[in-house]
């Protein structure tokens, strides 16, 4: 799911070395924060979080047969 | 490496010398002349060498392709992509075994991807282009769908005389719904909300 995250974040930015993503595993819930450059926060949220929806759906898509709730966060 | 400068006595060598060092053909790359060079008197008084800088040009077509690709196998899908380019609009075509879970609910996770290819495709492309992403027909099998509901929405606004609201849809598939009804003189449609919660609303001509 990492992989995946980073598969889908790194080529839309400009700094892709900076794309880090940490996971947070809880008894009912993994949350993936995700940070990424400064320079780069406009390109994975998007107008009005339209990118971040996308990278959402997707995400939430692949980790629907797992059992534990998915989160994603996105930070600098 | 994806860009190289070379050196030769000429421009030409100093190309040739860069295609070797990129292991590419002339085709594929960009090539700007930093320095012609000189020849100099009898070859070597004030001579200078030439040189170039050659960049791989990307291909973003192919760029949006491995990008997909990638996305849908750490999905859990393995997937082939086909793709038809008619001008400015690129259809990639998706087929494969789990492809319902690229596609999601009302294909929600399709519109999701083409989304994010369409932001790939452009940050490599000079003009802009549309993306269109399609799995096993499901864009056909939608809009025979929409369609078809289009027509029935139009005949309950008709019988009960009062505006109907549909669900929220993308831009391409409120489309659909405006040009199945556009020939019907009986109702009127128009689009409200604010997206991506636009949505179709059908409503009988009084």
């Amino acid at each position: 799911m990492k992989e995946l995250i980073e598969t889908i974040v790194k080529p839309l930015v400009d700094f892709p070395e900076d794309v880090q993503v940490n996971v947070l595993e809880e008894d009912h819930r993994v949350t993936y924060q995700l940070s990424v450059n400064k320079n780069d926060m406009g390109k994975v949220i998007g107008k009005q979080g339209r990118v971040a929806n996308a990278i959402r759906t997707v995400v939430y898509a692949a980790g629907s047969s797992q059992q534990k709730k998915i989160f994603l966060e996105i930070s600098e | 490496m994806k860009q190289v400068t070379a050196t030769g006595q000429t421009v030409d060598e100093a190309v040739e010398s860069a295609l070797t060092q990129l292991n590419t053909t002339k085709e594929r790359v960009e090539i700007t002349i930093i320095d012609k060079g000189k020849k100099g008197i009898f070859g070597f008084f004030g001579s200078r060498p030439a040189v170039v800088k050659a960049e791989i040009k990307i291909d973003p077509i192919e760029e949006a392709k491995g990008f997909l690709k990638n996305v849908a196998e750490k999905m859990g899908a393995l997937i082939d992509i086909e793709v038809v380019q008619e001008g400015k609009q690129v259809s990639f075509l998706l087929s494969g075994e789990k492809i319902a879970l690229l596609i999601g609910k009302r294909g929600q996770t399709l519109n999701s991807l083409q989304y994010l290819t369409q932001l790939v495709i452009n940050r490599f492309s000079d003009q802009y282009i549309t993306v269109l992403l399609d799995a096993e027909d499901y864009r056909t099998r939608r809009n025979e769908t929409l369609v078809q509901l289009a027509e029935r929405l139009a005949q309950k606004a008709l019988k009960s005389g009062r505006d109907v609201a549909l669900e929220p849809m993308p831009s391409f598939e409120r489309k659909v719904i405006h040009t199945a009804l556009a020939n019907n003189a009986r109702v009127k449609t128009y689009s409200d909300g604010v997206e991506p919660h636009r949505y179709v609303v059908i409503s009988p001509v009084k």
